[in-house]
């Protein structure tokens, strides 16, 4: 067929078709449509407008694709966001078009209508072309910083994936979900595809973390409480999410594993996310209480459904009787179906029907007229006057409600649906039990599969953040820590530098017993105290009647110094330790081993709880933390073997390990918590190029175990340290300049830290 | 000599009897068994003793116990004066003097070894020996020793030794029923029935989060004080969390949840 012959029969769209030409036959096939809706919405000049940007992207050279989606999307664009967001969008694609993005046209194109309905201003949209124009920029690659050769590996998926995440995000949101995809997979096309395609495990982590409304986990704590604390009931919160399901809309429910609710709660109106989930528990609440469970089989869905909107408001009736104040929440979370919403004659109504009906069981000022509905609203009432009343009776009112309002038009297929679903209510599923488990003739047992259960080798591997100071946020689930316990040498070895240092292990064990508890003090001479000191007072009464000044301080009093300090000690154990220390024969390693088993030792000798853990790493997926000794073991010859097998490899990540160590740490009951992180060099690891992002994320862990009443101390080896240390632990460090003296400086600077 | 009367309980306290404690408790009396009483914060162990001191018409001598307090303290000890030094009876050895019931009031929170003091008077012998002064006090026939702990704080360190523990007779204080509770509240402070039963329901609320984050729930006498304010005309949702949210949390949880239940009450 040779388009350029179409034959318009109006001479307008004739004329429209000529101003568009292009001989796409595709195009051709919805030009009519197109324009038909194009017509009905735009004015003249925007017609124009759009005639000529469809001219110009059909020229682009890329095919029919993006000027058939741009035909097809932006009657509907500029319906929601107005014709003034042409100029933009058509300055955005000539961008695209100048850069190797062009590929990334058409599905900018095709989602721009839906993502054009979310943001319903043209200010947001704006948002988003500056978004998606930066994310274009920044991923593009280049070859040696000369060319934009490589388009952007991300944009593609971005854009085909952001009508779903705006309903999810706000435009802020959606910033910096991209900012941080853009930030930490800008080097890596495959993961990024992963990120922006929303395929990777951190991509829908992050998503999550900057959704709006109430996330559960941030208030699964005062959901806790208010179970507890109003209810007297308590269940496992289970999150289920919303964002990844559009088509199934999952709904509240709750079995013997828990009460399952969605993951976040926009706020509705007035009533916030909070008291949303709220409402769905006291919903729950409300059936444990006082719903039993009834048998299904012989009622119809229409009856089943029709008992379920009456048991609801039963307990709802009920709930609101213990917590008046219910009722406002209650009442503003059920839809208020309008009377006559629904059409009887095309439409099945039922639902509309219950739903009315539990709106006027809820709210005495329902203002509904329907004499059915009223008569069976005030026999509801009547039953729960007297008291409970139970699902069984109440059932019994629903089937002869049921029974009285029966239509024909229930079974047509076309179902009324609008403002009939009460989203705080829960699916019922408690409400009924099957005698049969189908409708088969027989149901054969079937046999349960018992998956034989993996072995595990070593412990499954923890998960930490890892602070970002780009962004100030952390990084969910970032490091994966491995912990084993360290490999035992031969005890005897350090037996034999214990030895070696025999002479600074006297020293050492004075200065011990000036520092161990003696538990009860006296306190003497005190001008107030809890007793009267008889000698020092007869002192003073002599000096008295002696003429002299009498010494009012005769009384003493008692005070006990005990010690109570939890000690952390976490090695670096990382290559730079195999290197020999400046001026001696030692390696670093060697001269650590020493240190700590002296200062292990000495604090043995003191009776404070102790343990010490190495680490090192490699890269974010593999950071390994030993254990060399725990709390509850001695300086004993199991421990002595471990220390003595210590070695040196790999890399310094120093964040991870210092909140794995906290984790123990903070469980230990005492006042005093310590941290000493002995260290030769500053933190780092092959897989992070900035060199500041580890210490600030080091300082950031300190920042943690500060807040959770736990003081880090550092004691570095490395004579450069000065210009990182600080800014880490900020006062709480030591740089020990000369290492050969580390054995005697190690337990004198804890010594010092806790007298 | 001491005045018996300034000890004396002038006019009846308002005290609502749980169970049979009040009979149980002049039983104790009649064979001078000390007593004592458990439970926690402000359900009305002070209140009770007092009641009981006024109902058999005995001075009462109330020591608020504090972990300062030492034996000296309870029992006496030399004053210096300009021509010599002198001594002064602690409340335990007034009591014992004057035939009173010596109330010790929270008594963990003194120390172990103080606590100690109290032994020789609490079985047969019934007599304080003043080792200081040289001095063997035998107590007065209606002298009664009561003590009054809160087993809720749960501490090693606060507790009562064995030795102590079982030389009493003990009775167990809990919140009273929300019933009699909301009696309570309405003949203390003469507010409705209707509003009593509704700060009562807010007491419960928070009695179910003890453990949860809170160490103790709403006591009944903050449950009064709450009564009180409302009475004296202020916004009952105001009173409540003046009187019995803020006092007992700064847990923004907690405090959020407990303020979701005066909403929901007072709709």
């Amino acid at each position: 067929m040779d388009v350029t012959e179409a034959e318009y029969q109006h001479p307008l769209m004739a004329a429209y078709w000529k101003q568009l030409d292009t001989r796409f036959p595709q195009v051709e096939a919805v030009f009519e449509d197109c324009m038909a809706e194009a017509l009905a919405v735009l004015t003249r000049e925007g017609l124009d407008a759009y005639l000529e940007a469809a001219r110009v992207i059909g020229k682009l050279g890329r095919g029919a694709e993006p000027m058939l989606a741009f035909m097809e999307e932006w009657p509907s664009v500029a319906k929601s966001v107005g014709e003034a967001a042409l100029p933009p969008v058509m300055a955005l694609i000539q961008r695209l078009q100048k850069s190797p993005n062009g590929r990334a046209i058409a599905p900018f194109l095709q989602t721009l209508a839906a993502v054009a309905r979310r943001l319903q201003s043209q200010e947001q949209l704006q948002h988003y072309l500056d978004i998606t124009l930066e994310l274009k920029a920044r991923t593009t690659g280049s070859i040696h910083g000369h060319h934009t050769t490589f388009p952007s590996p991300g944009l593609p998926d971005f854009l085909a994936q952001a009508p779903s995440l705006l309903v999810q995000l706000s435009v802020a949101g959606l910033r910096n979900w991209v900012e941080y995809g853009i930030r930490n997979y800008a080097k890596h096309p495959e993961r990024q595809k992963d990120y922006f395609s929303l395929q990777s495990a951190d991509a829908r982590a992050v998503l999550q973390r900057e959704r709006h409304g109430t996330l559960l986990a941030d208030v699964e704590r005062k959901l806790d409480l208010y179970l507890r604390g109003l209810w007297q009931d308590s269940d496992h919160l289970v999150p289920y999410s919303t964002a990844f399901d559009e088509i199934r809309k999952p709904v509240p429910y709750y079995d013997k594993l828990g009460m399952r609710l969605p993951d976040v709660y926009d706020d509705a109106g007035e009533i916030s996310g909070l008291d949303r989930y709220r409402a769905t528990l006291a919903h729950m609440v409300g059936h444990r209480r006082w719903s039993e469970a009834q048998v299904a089989d012989n009622w119809s869905p229409f009856q089943r459904m029709a008992v379920e909107f009456f048991e609801d408001c039963r307990v709802e009736t009920l709930l609101m009787r213990e917590y008046p104040g219910l009722s406002r929440i209650f009442l503003a979370l059920h839809p208020k179906p309008a009377e006559d919403a629904c059409d009887p004659e095309t439409t099945s109504c039922l639902r509309h029907r219950l739903a009315m009906l539990s709106r006027a069981l809820l709210d005495p000022e329902h203002g509904y007229r329907d004499a059915d509905l009223n008569d069976f609203v005030a026999r509801f009432h009547a039953i729960l006057e007297k008291g409970e009343s139970s699902t069984r009776e109440i059932a019994a009112l629903a089937l002869s409600y049921v029974a009285r309002t029966r239509r024909p038009s229930d079974q047509l297929a076309k179902v009324h649906f609008d403002g009939t679903v009460v989203d705080y209510r829960d699916d019922n599923r408690q409400l009924w039990k099957f005698i049969e488990e189908g409708d088969e003739e027989e149901a054969f047992d079937q046999k349960r599969k018992i998956e034989p259960g993996e072995e595990f080798k070593g412990l499954p591997p923890r998960h930490y953040p890892e602070w970002d100071y780009h962004s100030q946020t952390y990084r969910p689930d970032w490091v994966s820590l491995y912990e084993r316990l360290h490999p035992s040498g031969n005890a005897a070895d350090i037996d034999r530098l214990l030895q070696k240092h025999d002479a600074l292990a006297k020293r050492l064990k004075r200065l011990l017993d000036l520092l161990k508890p003696q538990d009860k003090v006296r306190v003497r001479y005190q001008e107030e105290g809890s007793e009267l000191d008889l000698d020092v007072a007869l002192r003073s009464l002599i000096d008295f009647k002696g003429g002299a000044t009498p010494d009012p301080r005769i009384n003493m009093s008692h005070k006990t110094s005990g010690r109570d300090i939890a000690v952390m000690l976490l090695l670096d154990l990382s290559e730079s330790l195999n290197e020999k220390a400046a001026g001696s024969e030692q390696t670093i390693l060697e001269l650590s081993q020493e240190a700590v088993s002296l200062l292990a030792w000495s604090i043995e000798k003191l009776g404070d709880p102790f343990a010490i853990a190495g680490f090192h790493s490699n890269t974010r997926h593999d950071v390994r933390y030993l254990h060399i000794k725990g709390y509850s073991e001695h300086w004993n010859d199991e421990v002595k073997a471990r220390l003595a097998a210590m070695e040196a490899g790999w890399s310094t990540r120093m964040g991870a390990a210092m909140r794995h160590a906290a984790h123990y740490l903070g469980k230990r009951p005492a006042d005093k918590k310590l941290m000493l992180v002995l260290t030769d060099g500053q933190p780092a690891d092959v897989d992070a190029q900035d060199a500041r992002l580890l210490i600030e994320d080091a300082r950031q862990a300190v920042k943690e175990l500060d807040r959770d009443g736990i003081f880090a101390y550092c004691i570095s080896l490395d004579p450069k340290a000065d210009e990182y240390v600080s800014d880490i632990f900020g006062r709480q460090y030591t740089v020990v300049d000369n290492i050969q003296r580390l054995p005697e400086k190690l337990p004198e600077l804890f010594m010092a830290l806790t007298k | 000599m001491i005045d018996k009367d300034q000890y004396k309980v002038q006019q009846e306290p308002y005290y609502q009897p749980q169970q049979n404690e009040v009979a149980l408790y002049e039983a104790a009396y009649r064979n001078r068994l000390p007593v004592m009483v458990k439970g926690p914060t402000g359900c009305g162990k002070s209140r009770f003793v007092e009641y009981m001191a006024w109902k058999l018409g005995k001075p009462l001598i109330t020591v608020a116990c504090n972990e300062d307090m030492t034996a000296s303290d309870l029992v006496g000890r030399y004053l210096l004066e300009a021509n010599g030094t002198r001594w002064l009876d602690g409340p335990l050895t007034s009591a014992a003097r004057i035939g009173a019931i010596c109330y010790l009031d929270e008594i963990v929170e003194a120390r172990q070894d103080t606590t100690v003091v109290i032994h020789p008077l609490t079985d047969h012998r019934r007599t304080l020996p003043l080792d200081k002064k040289g001095e063997l006090i035998n107590a007065h026939p209606d002298f009664q020793l009561v003590i009054s702990y809160n087993p809720g704080y749960q501490s090693l360190m606060k507790d009562l030794k064995q030795s102590t523990k079982q030389r009493f007779t003990a009775f167990d204080f809990d919140y009273p029923a929300s019933e009699l509770e909301t009696t309570i509240l309405a003949k203390e402070t003469g507010l409705d029935g209707a509003t009593a039963a509704r700060l009562v329901k807010i007491g419960q609320t928070a009695r179910n989060l003890k453990g949860h984050g809170l160490d103790e729930g709403i006591s009944t006498r903050l449950l009064v004080y709450a009564a009180t304010l409302i009475k004296d005309g202020v916004a009952p949702r105001d009173a409540c969390r003046m009187a019995l949210v803020r006092p007992i949390t700064d847990d923004a949880d907690i405090r959020e949840t407990l303020d979701h239940a005066i909403d929901a009450v007072f709709a």
